[in-house]
């Protein structure tokens, strides 16, 4: 059955979608939608370095996503808004990977593949990443949820109740680095952020609870991928992409009924 | 024992220190208001207290396994976040339905549980913080300007019931707050603050006090008396404590006067 690319592709979408879902809605609550922005567009630079290296992309983006957020982390509230930073760092890192990648000798790279994803050559071995990565993630929120939780809304609620909310901080931003390698095969590192943020806020519309809109979340995301794939094997247009307008789709219809509801 | 004990403690923001040399204790079943104009590091002390921000120098310590029930000076649940009141209750742990009811039922909220908490009047908001800090039995409840944006009545039950708290479940009340005339009279013991420890003792002595004065004018006297009942009323007494009468900078410096006058 795995033989069959358009089933890993659709398992490779699926796999993601768990790991963004609940994700998502973290960097919804948060505010923290540049910060994702800036971590993914470091991938590449992750992936210009995996390659010079010969280490697997997967290792390469992991740890440039990490060290990107951790830079961004350590210089916010010093002399420039994080706001500010996060605009430096995401744009820089996406330049950067780009000169990177150019000057890489006798390796013939497909940006495409890298900056929008390239779901239909995801081997076994790429599926096996993505979902270990994905599980790991989705661990890592259900085990955090409440301290998580709890943090978001306030962080001296949090320290009063004993937490630590830079310790709730560190492990979003785990987990965030974790998707962005799993998802850069996927919807490549331009719109990784898009599968985060626009999955989660539909979800926010349909939901009462932080768990329910974490849940809804999870389907909005595998919904949209498996659509997207069917629409980009259908129309024959590029998958990553197709799957982030599915979701922008849902998005503009879940918003509009109730902006209708709302009125009536 | 004391709950919270601190000794000497400094705290720096950046480079400026906002707290000089604090010395705070507070002991179980104590009332505790702290007073001070804005910017005199209230909030920075609650803060610092409750385990959010390191002391530069000095030291802290906290009874082992105190339970601390905080409600913060400004909560905003981001409209983004779904969450009813009764799951926000439920926040960092689970609790008994049964008592989460019961703590809602405590503060005039009952059967609140199900509404979204972006749906809440400011003063259900603010019953809501302190359903959820009584709701894990505290040794001490601590409360950074609780009732900020409630009108005069709202502020006076809101006060009324938390001495009632007091008495039933014995936990210290640790509070900062700008509504000196209502808060005084409840507290056994007033703090008056302005970077370091400006005289401290029973609220009448510290209304008496010329630091406190200095700091909030004579006018608030008179209204203290409104809300006045255990405490016995001494004019003319002469402050209290050490550090009263040990205030080395100038009160009368024209910063404090307009915003430090009382409502």
């Amino acid at each position: 059955m795995l033989d069959d690319f358009l089933i890993r592709a659709g398992l490779a979408g699926l796999g993601l979608a768990l790991a963004a879902g609940p994700l998502g809605c973290f960097v919804v609550w948060r505010r923290m939608a540049y910060f994702g922005d800036a971590t993914a567009h470091a991938a590449l630079l992750g992936v210009a370095l995996a390659l010079a290296f010969d280490l697997s992309i997967f290792t390469g983006v992991l740890a440039v996503a990490l060290a990107a957020a951790g830079l961004v982390a350590a210089l916010s509230g010093r002399q420039h808004s994080t706001d500010t930073l996060l605009g430096v760092t995401a744009h820089a890192a996406l330049a950067l990977g780009l000169v990177a990648v150019s000057l890489l000798h006798g390796v013939r790279v497909d940006l495409t593949a890298y900056l929008f994803g390239d779901i239909l050559a995801v081997s076994r071995t790429d599926l096996a990443v993505i979902w270990t990565g994905a599980g790991a993630v989705l661990a890592l929120l259900v085990w955090r949820w409440s301290p998580l939780l709890t943090a978001t809304l306030n962080a001296d609620l949090a320290f009063a109740a004993g937490l630590d909310p830079r310790r709730e901080r560190m492990v979003l931003t785990l987990a965030l680095a974790l998707v962005v390698a799993v998802a850069i095969k996927v919807v490549g590192a331009l719109l990784i952020s898009a599968m985060l943020i626009i999955p989660a806020a539909t979800a926010r519309g349909l939901a009462r609870s932080p768990e329910a809109m974490a849940a809804a979340a999870v389907f909005l995301a595998g919904g949209a991928a498996l659509a997207g794939l069917w629409l980009s094997w259908m129309a024959d247009t590029p998958t990553g992409p197709s799957m982030v307008a599915v979701a922008a789709g849902g998005f503009a219809l879940v918003a509009g009924v109730s902006a209708l509801l709302d009125r009536g | 024992m004391s709950l919270i004990d601190a000794e000497g403690v400094t705290v720096r923001l950046g480079r400026m220190v906002v707290l000089r040399d604090v010395d705070f204790s507070i002991e179980r079943g104590e009332i505790v208001t702290v007073v001070g104009p804005n910017g005199s590091g209230k909030s920075t002390l609650i803060r610092c207290l409750i385990g959010a921000l390191r002391p530069a120098r000095g030291r802290l310590r906290r009874a082992p396994g105190l339970r601390i029930g905080y409600v913060p000076q400004r909560l905003e649940v981001d409209r983004t976040m779904p969450v009813t009141v009764a799951r926000f209750l439920d926040l960092p742990d689970r609790q008994p339905p049964a008592q989460v009811a019961a703590a809602l039922d405590r503060v005039g909220l009952e059967g609140i549980g199900t509404r979204d908490m972006a749906q809440l009047s400011g003063g259900q908001f603010q019953r809501v913080l302190l359903a959820r800090a009584i709701l894990r039995r505290p040794d001490i409840l601590v409360l950074d300007e609780p009732t900020q944006g409630l009108d005069q009545p709202g502020t006076a039950a809101f006060y009324q019931l938390i001495e009632t708290l007091r008495a039933e479940t014995g936990a210290a009340v640790l509070m900062v707050s700008h509504d000196l005339h209502v808060v005084m009279s409840a507290s056994d013991r007033v703090i008056c603050l302005n970077g370091h420890v400006c005289c401290e003792g029973t609220p009448t002595v510290v209304s008496e006090a010329p630091e406190y004065r200095a700091l909030f004018g004579p006018g608030t006297g008179g209204t203290l008396a409104l809300y006045r009942h255990e405490h016995d009323h001494s004019h003319g007494a002469a402050p209290q404590g050490e550090d009263a009468g040990d205030c080395r900078h100038d009160h009368s410096a024209d910063e404090h006067s307009t915003n430090g006058r009382a409502p």
